[in-house]
């Protein structure tokens, strides 16, 4: 399991590295955002702050409201008070330092998690040689796990409704995967049959289109929702940037020999 | 494409090479959906504002 341990320590320092440089972006540029969201969210108590997967043992705290099942639908009732609502919601980490320290190690997490990802199939590939061709592999982690995705589904603020979850999360995931095969196949197939599938299947996810949410009616100003997704794109952006080039920094200096794969990319 | 010299894991069958890999980006995957993507309560709601920052489908 030699290659399997140099492509976690290769992801574990990129994926430190990046996740601290979101999480720091995330708490000037998206964080505040969402918090001025969610006060639209409890003053207005029109969109339930629930999800489908709201476990029944609540239930005494829901009595005012729609059965936890169907919970996620945006028409469950405002009838529940700010109380309930957190009831419902089991536990939170305490807003403040609580609350700002878990989003840091999500970032931390996911980012190693998504440099694993880039690490291992960019193997497959010859490997990221230096910090340029990173930042080559981090445009394409971007337009995958950012673009494409955002396109179907914007960044949506806490107060905005929303579809039911889980279709939502399958869309996701499978306009990720698509996009993902797709520029695979343009890059290093260099066919052209090959690269008319490719678009194909880049363009497909959203001819079948993302699940949308019956109304678009909401107490967040269109301003804010806007200014939300610029952070969240560009946030987003710099982290696959910094993931990429700090992966080919770190397994440049692991294997000493960064120079020799230049040729292995575009 | 690439010799073994110059690849992370020198010296290793194709077959070890592309399941040590494959472990590897699963392992990613997982834990990316397991933060990201989870219907567990406390962990969406530790992770938040992070699903919300990522455009993560939430809530």
């Amino acid at each position: 399991m030699n290659l399997f341990r140099n492509v976690v320590f290769v992801a574990a320092i990129a994926g430190l590295v990046a996740g601290v440089v979101l999480a720091c972006m995330q708490a000037y540029a998206t964080v505040p955002l969402i918090l001025k969201a969610e006060t639209y969210e409890k003053a207005g108590g029109g969109h339930h702050h629930d999800h489908a997967a709201a476990p029944a043992a609540n239930s005494d705290a829901m009595s005012t409201a729609a059965p936890a099942g169907n919970a996620m639908s945006s028409a469950a009732p405002a009838a529940d008070d700010l109380a309930s609502a957190q009831e419902d919601e089991g536990w939170a980490p305490a807003d403040g330092f609580e609350r700002f320290a878990f989003s840091v190690v999500a970032n931390i997490v996911t980012g190693i998690g998504f440099a694993l990802v880039l690490v291992a199939v960019s193997e497959f590939a010859g490997g990221i040689g230096n910090w340029r061709q990173g930042v080559f592999w981090g445009l394409a982690g971007f337009a995958v796990f950012t673009l494409a995705p955002g396109l179907g589904l914007q960044p949506e603020l806490p107060a905005m409704p929303a579809a039911d979850l889980l279709p939502r999360q399958v869309w996701w995931i499978a306009t990720a995967a698509a996009t993902a095969i797709g520029l695979g196949l343009i890059v290093f197939r260099r066919s052209l049959p090959l690269t008319i599938l490719a678009v194909l299947l880049i363009v497909a996810p959203h001819i079948v289109g993302a699940p949308q949410p019956d109304s678009f009616e909401t107490p967040v100003p269109e301003g804010l929702h806007h200014q939300f997704v610029v952070a969240v794109t560009l946030t987003n952006l710099v982290f696959w940037l910094v993931l990429g080039a700090v992966v080919g920094v770190v397994r440049g200096r692991f294997t000493g020999t960064a120079t020799s794969l230049r040729d292995s990319f575009a | 494409m690439t010799t073994a010299s110059v690849s992370l894991g020198a010296s290793v069958s194709s077959q070890s090479r592309f399941m040590q890999l494959a472990l590897a980006a699963l392992l990613g995957i997982f834990v990316v959906g397991f933060v990201g993507f989870s219907h567990i309560d406390a962990v969406h709601n530790a992770a938040h504002d992070y699903r919300h920052s990522m455009a993560f489908p939430c809530h």
